[in-house]
């Protein structure tokens, strides 16, 4: 990413997670993109009011899961049969039913670990700098008892002045500019 | 259990006065009035973040190291003299090691079942307990996942049980429960680690934003991986950790089943029995609820957290008890019926040795612990709403769940088919010396958890508060 300058957007702050979902609903109506907003904790309300309905853990996790079955499964086979054949009670070689502990183990090792990363991946995380942690009351309001909208300065509809009076008639309890 | 049910003649119950349904929220409440979000905030990162550690901390900490020193003497002692220290020998070649990897896995399913089955089942009560729970989970797994690594003789070549790639060209032999334990344990306890690990994000990210010092800011702000709460990562999140209980559900009741294996795909009498892994697991969230008690009853208090862990937490983990016990009494039940109906001498003769033989005490200890003081008194609110009288509870589970692993191990090896092989079984010194020390080590983690990281999740208790409720009105009316 380039190193940006001037003024990343706007951020509108609520007192009750009501009023940010009324705001960031109407925000979405009027064709604003660039916008997310910030909560203590999953507000599922507010992710639906920016249209934000499906993401892609679940098939990430689903991939993982079987990677690792067929990866245990087919280490278990080709070991038992090809690499280093025993003779354990005169049972064949490839005894697939004693396979499917290890299997299933490592399906779940493997999507339960592709959930974890994958999440954390999608989410653009570890990003241990952004833009956000400079607005004054972000910071401790964020991740406490506030509520939170973002509009981003790369919509096409921003426009500073404007789009402060904007956010203004939101009735949020302050608005403040956020610099890169 | 159900979070809507209604209690009427609890009303004029005193305390914590968490009888009810919330007017806001429609749900019964679990959390005492008057939270709001800066509050539980407050008083949950309060704990970490204020700078002054209580004496009795550093008391107890101080406790739990000097008692893990225990360990660490054991251990060195075995790896220079080899496992001729311990009390083991022929015909009872498991001792302490495989009773105490038995005891303290079971006593991690709890934290599992709680952050995960719990959490599919919307138990939303679960969220002031789950915390320090999966902490319970991660610390019982480091203790039980030694006893098998110091158990094989040489354990600084004990990564030859995994297969990779060598120069001696061996690969290990999938067909045996023992190997497939590695594969369950292992899994366990990474999935354990990721699952505390991603809970605990969002909450390093209100420790990063509300701690003073520099160095925590900087260290919480490293754990936090930048978490800003957006509501985009939330929803990711949020599906993370369903998906993650939902893995963590069979993978719980999978490590116990396969732990069980060990001993049911012997031919041992009193081993070779299909009843095992649903007995092993039922036995393991049992003694892992004890366990929990043990540790959120005096942790409430020292910290005054009863607003957040009410007795109606330990109200409800009494009834899993109940219901965990019968299940319990059940699979014991059925030992008994099965010797008999067997018409297997060698299983009548194991079950009768068992109860009146040398070591017959055992049985009757298991007895009186797990089956006689927990499920009679158990039935009654008054009690379990009491916590002194739970926490009593919870040390005589915890010992009975011990002994219910000893009367396997060695009541069913110590006399088996052949009398001219029989023996007897006496721990030494440095068997107790290894199990007390793991003890001393579990306190020692548990402590250090409890002062670095926010013992209960933040993010979710806020979740429960009436100030979360979306009014739809006022979300219709804006449209």
């Amino acid at each position: 990413m380039p190193v940006r300058e001037g003024t990343y957007g706007l951020l509108a702050e609520f007192d009750t997670p009501t009023e940010l979902v009324v705001a960031a609903k109407k925000a979405y109506a009027d064709g604003w993109r660039r916008l997310d907003c910030y909560t203590p904790y999953p507000v599922e309300e507010a992710a639906e009011a920016i249209n934000f309905h499906r993401n892609k853990v679940p098939l990430l996790t689903l991939i993982g899961g079987l990677m690792g079955l067929a990866a245990m499964f087919l280490l278990e086979t080709w070991v038992s049969t090809l690499a280093y054949p025993l003779n354990i009670g005169g049972r064949p070689t490839y005894s697939w039913p004693a396979f499917i502990v290890p299997a299933y183990e490592w399906t779940i090792l493997f999507a339960g670990l592709s959930a974890a990363f994958g999440m954390l991946a999608l989410n653009g995380l570890p990003e241990l700098y952004h833009p956000l942690f400079n607005a004054p009351n972000f910071r401790d309001g964020a991740t406490t008892d506030k509520f939170f909208l973002c509009l981003e300065a790369l919509d096409p509809k921003f426009e500073l002045a404007e789009t402060k009076k904007y956010l203004q008639a939101l009735k949020p309890a302050s608005v403040v500019e956020v610099e890169y | 259990m159900a979070t809507t049910e209604l209690k009427k003649h609890e009303e004029g119950h005193t305390e914590t006065h968490m009888a009810g349904i919330d007017p806001v929220t429609g749900e019964y409440r679990v959390i005492a009035e008057g939270q709001t979000f800066k509050s539980v905030t407050e008083e949950i990162s309060g704990v970490v973040l204020n700078p002054h550690t209580p004496m009795g901390w550093f008391a107890i900490f101080g406790i739990g190291g000097a008692v893990a020193t225990f360990l660490l003497v054991a251990v060195t002692w075995l790896f220079l003299k080899g496992t001729g220290i311990w009390g083991i020998t022929q015909p009872v070649a498991w001792g302490f090691a495989i009773i105490n990897f038995v005891w303290w896995i079971g006593i991690g399913h709890a934290g599992t079942l709680i952050s995960a089955i719990l959490l599919l089942f919307k138990q939303s009560w679960r969220n002031s307990i789950n915390r320090f729970a999966e902490a319970m989970t991660i610390f019982a797994v480091v203790c039980a996942g030694m006893f098998p690594l110091i158990h094989v003789g040489r354990p600084w070549v004990a990564f030859w049980m995994l297969p990779y790639p060598n120069t001696m060209n061996l690969w290990p032999q999938f067909r045996s429960p023992l190997l497939w334990d590695v594969f369950a344990v292992s899994t366990y306890a990474t999935i354990s680690v990721v699952f505390w690990y991603i809970g605990m994000v969002p909450d390093f990210g209100t420790m990063r934003d509300r701690a003073k010092s520099k160095v925590a800011q900087y260290l919480y702000g490293l754990v936090s991986l930048g978490w800003r709460g957006s509501v985009r990562h939330w929803m990711r999140y949020e599906t993370a950790s369903l998906l993650l209980a939902g893995l963590a559900t069979p993978l719980v009741l999978s490590v116990h089943t396969v732990i069980s294996f060990d001993f049911a795909v012997a031919v041992l009498p009193g081993w070779h029995t299909t009843i095992f892994p649903p007995y092993f697991v039922a036995g393991a969230i049992y003694s892992g609820f004890a366990m929990v008690l043990t540790l959120a009853i005096p942790l409430r208090k020292a910290y005054h957290l009863e607003n957040l862990v009410t007795d109606r937490h330990i109200d409800n983990m009494g009834k899993v008890m109940l219901a965990t016990g019968f299940i319990v009494a059940y699979g014991y039940g059925m030992e008994v019926f099965m010797a008999w109906y067997s018409a297997s001498h060698w299983e009548a003769f194991m079950m009768w040795n068992r109860m009146f033989g040398p070591m017959g005490w055992s049985y009757w200890v298991l007895v009186a612990c797990n089956l006689v003081i927990p499920l009679t008194t158990l039935w009654s609110r008054k009690l379990r709403t009491n916590p002194a009288y739970m926490f009593f509870i919870s040390i005589v589970v915890n010992i009975g769940m011990w002994f219910e692993r000893f009367v396997i191990v060695v009541t069913s090896l110590y006399r088996d088919f052949l009398p001219s092989s029989w023996g007897t079984y006496r721990a030494t010194k440095w068997d107790y010396m290894t199990y007390v020390g793991t003890l001393g080590l579990f306190t020692a983690l548990f402590l250090l958890f409890v002062r670095f990281l926010p013992m209960i999740p933040m993010s979710e208790i806020r979740m429960m508060l009436p100030g979360a409720k979306i009014k739809p009105s006022a979300v219709k009316a804006g449209d």
